[in-house]
């Protein structure tokens, strides 16, 4: 008997102290990040580091402001894109679809959230940028639209690539949402005489506001984050974002393009360029779970 | 047919067969505008559901329409060498890879799991603490993992690049997912379960391992499967934790380079673009088989 309630015990902390592994990781992550960039910013100078304008490592000049804007443009983009189409598929699988279809179609966005993201980068590499590139040198945006100059690889490409890759995270957590709203509302609006259509954009969907913010939050998150498909796509160059055809750099790519070679200072402004990131990321959990935990509550 | 004679003797006119124009208010306008609103609608999210389609099977027929053809034999060698990138030892290193961050992530998920399920009270301060360090881990991408092993793995624990440094690095991703997982198929084993096994005079862990454990078997493999599929799709994690060495490790603290680091320095060099279509194939059809079985296996689950 009194071995059994050891062993009941020794297995209670032992699961305990797995699940504390994730507190844990957490706090290492953190930190080994802060550690390792926060005295480098102090170093630079936090306001040259964060608002300098210019990258040029060769020089010992570390200004992140491109790739902070960089970041924050692709992902704009990205929101711009995938927002409205993933939300509206969303609506479409939530409410207006045949089961045949929906059982056709949600494994395939499932599909979509499995591709690797460098699967994502070489298709945009070798599709899309192409795609883009005739699309700009075309006689129409040359004449109409006044585009003087643009390449393949661009803010606007990396926008509509990020913009395929959060879809599934937009469309499936929005779809969860809209199909929590209770079906009275709908039924409501129905019998005021509103067709479905009316009756699903008007009383169905804004029911379901906080759950598609949560979707664009997610999306933000993942878009922000998103590293390798960017870097095959973005075209990487260091200097202010130009325009919607022109190249740009964001925090991920700078990493990963340059940590591989880097030494001393550069290699540390490069982590600190990661915290830089990673401050982003928690800013984004943080308005995730505010938004999450009023809901759970009540 | 004639009008109706109403009960004060007035006549009715017989609206069936008149125009919308008469019956409703604003001459019909609204009616008509209502149904092009409708149309619209209906065609917007139609269409938004299309794109999403024809995105998906444009994207993986234009690679497998393209990489099938450049599927050779010299593709599959044994050894990697500049004039023939084999991605063999990529894949062993893929396998490798996972098989490792599983043995270490799968355990540690399931009994943390086990812990918030089954033994931790609702509200407990821990509990809040760890699910929010849970859901912080989910959201982190994974360029900052790949920092993070660096700084930690790599260069504090002087592990070097190596495969365990990547393994470790790609346990702590996968970890939120098969603990979230793991959670949901235990919370849906039925309480009875539990007060039968209590009932008959078994233990508490005796419980968790002889019934709660195998009755939520397929919900925790259909999440350790999906844990899989991103650690084989995986590559800003990997690259500067266990880096690029094409070949296969001879110890765990050798320099791994997995398929999907592969594919990503292949069509960075841009040399070998007949290859990195072959190679993009083999990482597709990889995943996507996959998360094919996780998402069966749920699916199995969900039906019974």
């Amino acid at each position: 008997m009194k071995t059994a309630h050891l062993r009941e015990g020794i297995m209670q902390a032992v699961f305990t102290a797995c699940a504390c592994i994730s507190i844990l990781a957490v706090v290492l992550i953190c930190v080994f990040l802060f550690a390792n960039g926060l005295p480098t910013i102090a170093k630079i100078g936090p306001l040259k580091f964060l608002l300098g304008t210019t990258w040029k490592p060769g020089n010992d000049i570390y200004g992140i402001l491109p790739m902070i804007l960089g970041s924050l443009y692709v992902t704009a983009g990205a929101i711009i894109v995938g927002v409205p189409v993933g939300l509206l598929a969303a609506i479409y699988l939530s409410r207006f679809a045949t089961p045949g279809i929906k059982r056709a179609m949600l494994p395939a966005v499932q599909l979509l959230a499995g591709i690797p993201s460098v699967v994502y980068g070489f298709f945009g590499m070798i599709v899309l940028v192409p795609a883009v590139q005739a699309m700009v040198k075309s006689d129409f945006f040359k004449t109409v639209l006044h585009v003087k100059s643009g390449k393949g690889m661009s803010l606007f490409t990396a926008s509509v690539l990020l913009g395929i890759m959060i879809l599934p995270t937009i469309i499936t957590v929005s779809k969860t949402s809209l199909d929590a709203v209770p079906e009275s509302y709908y039924e409501g609006s129905l019998a005021l005489g509103a067709t479905h259509e009316r009756s699903v954009f008007y009383a169905v969907l804004p029911a379901a506001k906080s759950g598609v913010l949560s979707a664009v939050i997610l999306g933000i998150g993942r878009a922000i984050g998103e590293t390798m498909a960017v870097v095959m796509v973005a075209g990487n160059q260091t200097w202010m974002p130009k325009g919607l055809f022109q190249g740009l750099r964001t925090m991920t790519s700078n990493i990963v393009i340059e940590m591989g070679y880097s030494t001393d200072l550069h290699r540390e402004a490069l982590i600190a360029t990661g915290v830089v990131l990673f401050v982003f990321i928690l800013l984004i959990n943080l308005c995730f779970s505010v938004l999450k935990g009023g809901k759970d509550h009540a | 047919m004639p009008d109706t004679i109403a009960n004060n003797g007035t006549a009715v006119p017989d609206m069936s067969r008149a125009a919308a124009k008469a019956i409703y208010p604003n001459g019909g306008r609204n009616r008509t505008a209502a149904r092009m609103q409708a149309a619209l609608l209906r065609g917007l999210v139609g269409l938004a559901a299309a794109l999403t389609a024809a995105v998906l099977i444009f994207l993986i027929g234009y690679i497998l329409v393209n990489g099938i053809p450049n599927l050779k034999p010299s593709l599959f060698a044994w050894e990697y060498n500049s004039t023939n990138v084999s991605l063999m030892p990529a894949l062993i290193n893929t396998l490798l890879m996972t098989a490792f961050s599983l043995v270490i992530a799968t355990p540690l998920g399931i009994f943390a799991a086990i812990w918030l399920v089954e033994y931790a009270h609702r509200g407990n301060k821990l509990v809040r603490l760890v699910r929010i360090t849970t859901e912080t881990l989910q959201g982190i991408p994974s360029i900052v993992y790949g920092l993070f092993g660096m700084l930690f793995f790599v260069t504090q624990l002087h592990w070097g690049y190596s495969l365990v440094a990547g393994a470790f690095t790609l346990a702590i991703m996968v970890l939120p997912v098969i603990m979230r997982t793991t959670e949901e198929a235990l919370i849906a084993v039925p309480d009875s379960y539990r007060e039968g096994s209590f009932g008959l005079g078994a233990g508490k862990l005796r419980t968790v391992f002889t019934i709660v454990l195998p009755s939520a078997m397929p919900g925790i493999l259909s999440g350790v499967i999906l844990a899989t599929g991103r650690i084989v799709g995986e590559t800003a994690a990997l690259i500067y934790t266990a880096s690029s060495m094409p070949q296969i490790p001879r110890s765990i603290f050798s320099s791994t380079r997995t398929l999907a680091v592969h594919m990503y320095l292949l069509s960075n060099e841009g040399l070998y673009i007949n290859e990195t279509y072959g190679t993009a194939v083999v990482l597709l059809v990889l995943v996507l088989a996959i998360n094919c079985l996780s998402g069966f296996i749920a699916g199995k689950l969900a039906k019974k």
